[in-house]
């Protein structure tokens, strides 16, 4: 069953903290799916369906529905791939809708890896004896950091990628953030400043790596009579796809990541390419997932997306695929360093007209949003939806 | 840079019944790999079930300990190391360290062999890879 047109995007809201000591978790869900609600027009009873992940505390969905005195559930969802998972919610959630088991369903994320001075990318977790990767990989000081350096590294090596293209990303997404009053970095930077900043991991540098930081949001997916029955634009879902990538037995490629079938089988639903593509969301852990995204997504070839970021192909206004024109993780935020469902956020605010008029797509009718959780040099899920105004 | 990835105190692993005979054999200095019999090919890390064919036909078999730098980074931490994949000559990739070099000398394509380490709770050592 195709689930193109199956159901709308009638509500979004992104957290305005970018660092939050004095609250909870669970009290950061409450507030964005608050906001979400009052965005779509809805209300708390008005929801049967809840999707969370990994970074819902408790029990998710039953810790979670105890919070938000949600109580009229009838499907619930905690698929948890990483960052890309709220995107995976939303395919979930337009199944759920097309099949009946729900009309309204909510989406959270939330999280505070920042007050609680998490080290995130640079520091290797205790071994967890239970996940069978731990003993052969946290002995060998895996960190995130680790993971996309050596997929950048592999990338270079390959096709001739250099940093200073891997920079124009960062660049790109710093000329959107300035406009961003919520962004944790609104300084424009130059090239020169990305490949000057100290190495993290080579060839990663500091301002190849996103920020880290409080917050979350929400999305509210209805069935599109509803969504239509409301008073805001109509965000409608055209094509969803996922997929999974592993290390398959040794014999994983590291210059490509699971966006090659997650983007492949999103377009074949929404029965468009990425030429018709007028805005992209693409996950931003680092600058080099969004270039080998872009690949894999079908925006230009594999070992092309090199040239294909520089010299500004990715700002508003300027490039020809403007991208994650909030600031994005490089910029913005990554609320509980998983970034997803912000990017779907951005992606309604350009469909709708909403996002900041220095950034807004002119016309924007056709977007795409993609995220990758997990590692992208070990395991990681992928994420692809693609969303249409009505 | 300075450094030969020798100098950071490391997780020892935590072996569980199914991967024992992996890490008693590396106590002993030897590298063994996964291989799944239904289909001939060697896989990494090794486990019960072929990643190949979910079969149980599997069995651990001594590697050569000679492989390839597929890719590496330098952790920039204090003290740095070199985090890599190395493919092995039989096949498969595993994920280790370059270590007993200067940090800046590691290319991806450099020939490598295995070197066990142990960790800062003793017990089994791991195996990591050093040019030659």
């Amino acid at each position: 069953m195709s689930l193109n047109g199956r159901a709308c995007i009638a509500g979004a809201f992104e957290h305005p903290t970018r660092k939050a000591p004095d609250t909870s978790t669970a009290q950061l869900h409450a507030e964005v799916a608050y906001g979400a609600l009052q965005d779509a027009g809805l209300t708390l009873a008005d929801v049967d369906g809840y999707f969370c992940a990994g970074d819902a505390p408790g029990m998710g969905p039953l810790s979670m529905a105890e919070y938000l005195g949600l109580d009229r559930l009838r499907h619930v969802d905690s698929t948890d791939i990483g960052g890309s998972s709220y995107l995976a919610h939303v395919a979930h959630a337009t199944a759920a809708i097309a099949l009946g088991r729900c009309d309204v369903a909510l989406i959270t994320l939330a999280g505070r890896p920042r007050s609680e001075g998490q080290a995130t990318g640079t520091a290797t977790r205790r071994q967890d004896p239970a996940i069978p990767d731990d003993p052969f990989e946290i002995p060998m000081g895996r960190t995130v950091a680790a993971a996309y350096a050596m997929c950048a590294m592999r990338h270079m090596h390959e096709f001739g990628t250099t940093g200073e293209q891997l920079a124009w990303i960062k660049v790109a997404a710093s000329h959107h953030a300035q406009h961003n009053p919520h962004a944790m970095l609104r300084k424009v930077v130059t090239v020169e400043e990305v490949v000057n900043s100290p190495l993290v991991a080579d060839p990663l540098h500091r301002l190849d790596c996103c920020v880290i930081s409080d917050g979350g949001g929400a999305l509210v997916v209805t069935r599109p009579e509803i969504a239509r029955s409301l008073k805001r634009p109509v965000v409608t879902v055209r094509g969803t796809g996922e997929a999974v990538k592993t290390h398959a037995g040794g014999y994983n490629d590291l210059t490509f990541s699971g966006a090659r079938f997650s983007g492949a089988r999103a377009f074949a639903e929404a029965g468009v390419t990425p030429a018709d593509i007028d805005y992209a969301s693409i996950y931003d852990s680092f600058t080099i997932t969004v270039l080998i995204q872009l690949e894999d997504l079908g925006f230009c070839a594999k070992g092309e997306g090199g040239r294909f970021v520089a010299d500004g192909n990715l700002i508003s206004g300027v490039g020809k695929l403007p991208f994650n024109t909030d600031g994005g993780g490089l910029c913005n935020n990554h609320p509980a360093n998983r970034g997803g469902i912000t990017k779907v956020i951005e992606a309604v605010r350009q469909l709708r007209g909403e996002a900041h008029p220095a950034v807004q797509v002119k016309d924007c009718a056709l977007a795409l949003a993609h995220g990758t959780g997990g590692l992208l040099g070990h395991r990681h899920g992928s994420a692809t939806l693609i969303l249409e105004r009505a | 840079m300075t450094g030969t990835g020798m100098d950071r105190v490391f997780q020892s692993p935590i072996p569980d019944p199914t991967t024992r005979p992996f890490w008693d054999a590396a106590a002993e200095g030897r590298l063994l790999v996964g291989r799944c019999r239904d289909t001939g090919r060697h896989f990494f890390p090794p486990r019960g079930a072929s990643p190949f064919t979910l079969s149980p036909h599997v069995e651990l078999v001594a590697a050569q300990g000679t492989g390839t730098v597929y890719s590496f980074t330098v952790m920039r931490t204090a003290p740095p190391y070199a985090p890599a994949m190395v493919e092995l000559d039989e096949g498969p990739r595993l994920f280790t360290n370059i270590v007993d070099c200067a940090l800046e000398e590691i290319r991806i394509g450099l020939r490598v062999r295995v070197v066990f380490r142990t960790g800062a709770e003793g017990g089994p050592p791991v195996p990591m890879f050093t040019p030659g």
